[in-house]
């Protein structure tokens, strides 16, 4: 049974990435559709952060919030993604002490 | 940036060695936000019931980290087969649109290469191939996505297998905490790309807000999120079109 799942979650999470290989290499889009695949990046992560981020402790939407608030304060220097990374672990653990 | 400017310097050198390097250079950083991630993920998988070989074998067959949590949990709770597959469906179908931004970008890169790296786009690998986008023009620029991807994908079945083995090790403090870890590093690749170009930081803004109204309105949270990225990317039409790109 657990086999059976792992496969079918392969079969759904790989086709619909390999699928676009094939419908991308043939059509040629006008410039307003490639500026709207240019623009998807940054409105994925948008919605990948929001409202997510606030469900990272259950019940406390605030402690997400902080995280963030601080990997943001971190990334704004542009250093490495990692310490923005590690500054919202800390913060969040520190939060729920 | 840099590398750019890097190979403005050096054009000819070995050019597969500095692809692969600058490659690693990008997959670094997903390299070391998966590790948290994915050992989290083994330990909840192995509370959940799963063997190492099968939390392990899932990481590498699905490759998708919130998706392997929510299939973990299920299989834990006992949910039906269709229905974790479905949900599993769902929740990654965003992969769809992200492929087809990226393979609209790779382009010039030849398909055989293209069909492994598009099983490779996860958020992350998206996320940071697509900042990277130039990459696809140049000569070597198959090493350079596909180095990245293999520093994340190792990252991610080497940490899962670790997560499993250590089980209960880690407190569960702990683990809830590494849990904004992937909040973070989308943080961490969006906040710089709004400082060189605001717009693309009201397009993120936008997004956000939709996916917050659907979530509100009951809409499952995989196609909340693939609603919230295409409507909230069609704003790229005329928000992007000052820019050359």
């Amino acid at each position: 049974m657990i086999w059976t799942v792992i496969i079918g979650m392969s079969i759904v999470t790989l086709l619909p990435r390999l699928i676009p290989v094939f419908i991308v290499d043939k059509a040629s889009y006008p410039v307003w559709v490639n500026r709207w695949l240019d623009a998807i990046p940054y409105a994925a992560l948008g919605a990948l952060i929001f409202p997510g981020i606030m469900s990272v402790i259950p019940d406390k939407p605030l402690f997400g919030l902080l995280g963030g608030i601080i990997a943001i304060g971190i990334a704004f220097f542009e250093v490495n993604v990692i310490f923005s990374v590690l500054g919202a672990i800390l913060t969040v653990f520190l939060l729920t002490v | 940036m840099e590398v750019n400017s890097y190979e403005k310097v050096t054009p000819t050198i070995n050019r597969s060695g500095e692809a692969i390097r600058a490659g690693a250079v990008a997959g670094f950083p997903i390299f070391l936000g998966y590790l948290p991630i994915a050992i989290t993920y083994g330990v909840l998988a192995v509370q959940s019931g799963l063997s190492i070989l099968q939390l392990t074998l899932m990481s590498v067959l699905v490759f998708a980290g919130a998706s392997q949590f929510m299939g973990a949990k299920m299989i834990g709770t006992g949910a039906a087969a269709i229905e974790i597959v479905i949900a599993t469906f769902v929740l990654n179908f965003r992969h769809f649109v992200m492929s087809l931004s990226f393979m609209n970008k790779a382009r010039p890169l030849p398909l055989k290469w293209k069909i492994p790296l598009s099983l490779g786009l996860t958020d992350e690998t998206f996320a940071v191939s697509s900042l990277h986008g130039e990459e696809a023009k140049k000569e070597k620029g198959k090493l350079f996505y596909a180095t990245l991807i293999i520093f994340a994908y190792s990252s991610w079945v080497g940490g899962s297998f670790l997560g499993g083995v250590l089980g209960e090790v880690i407190p569960e403090r702990l683990s809830q905490s590494m849990g904004i870890a992937l909040y973070a590093m989308f943080i961490g690749l969006l906040v710089p790309s709004v400082k060189k170009e605001w717009r693309v930081g009201l397009i993120a803004l936008i997004s956000m807000l939709l996916n917050f109204a659907f979530v509100h309105l009951h809409i499952s949270e995989g196609w909340a999120i693939v609603l919230a990225t295409i409507i909230g990317g069609s704003f790229g039409i005329f928000l992007l079109k000052e820019e050359k790109s």
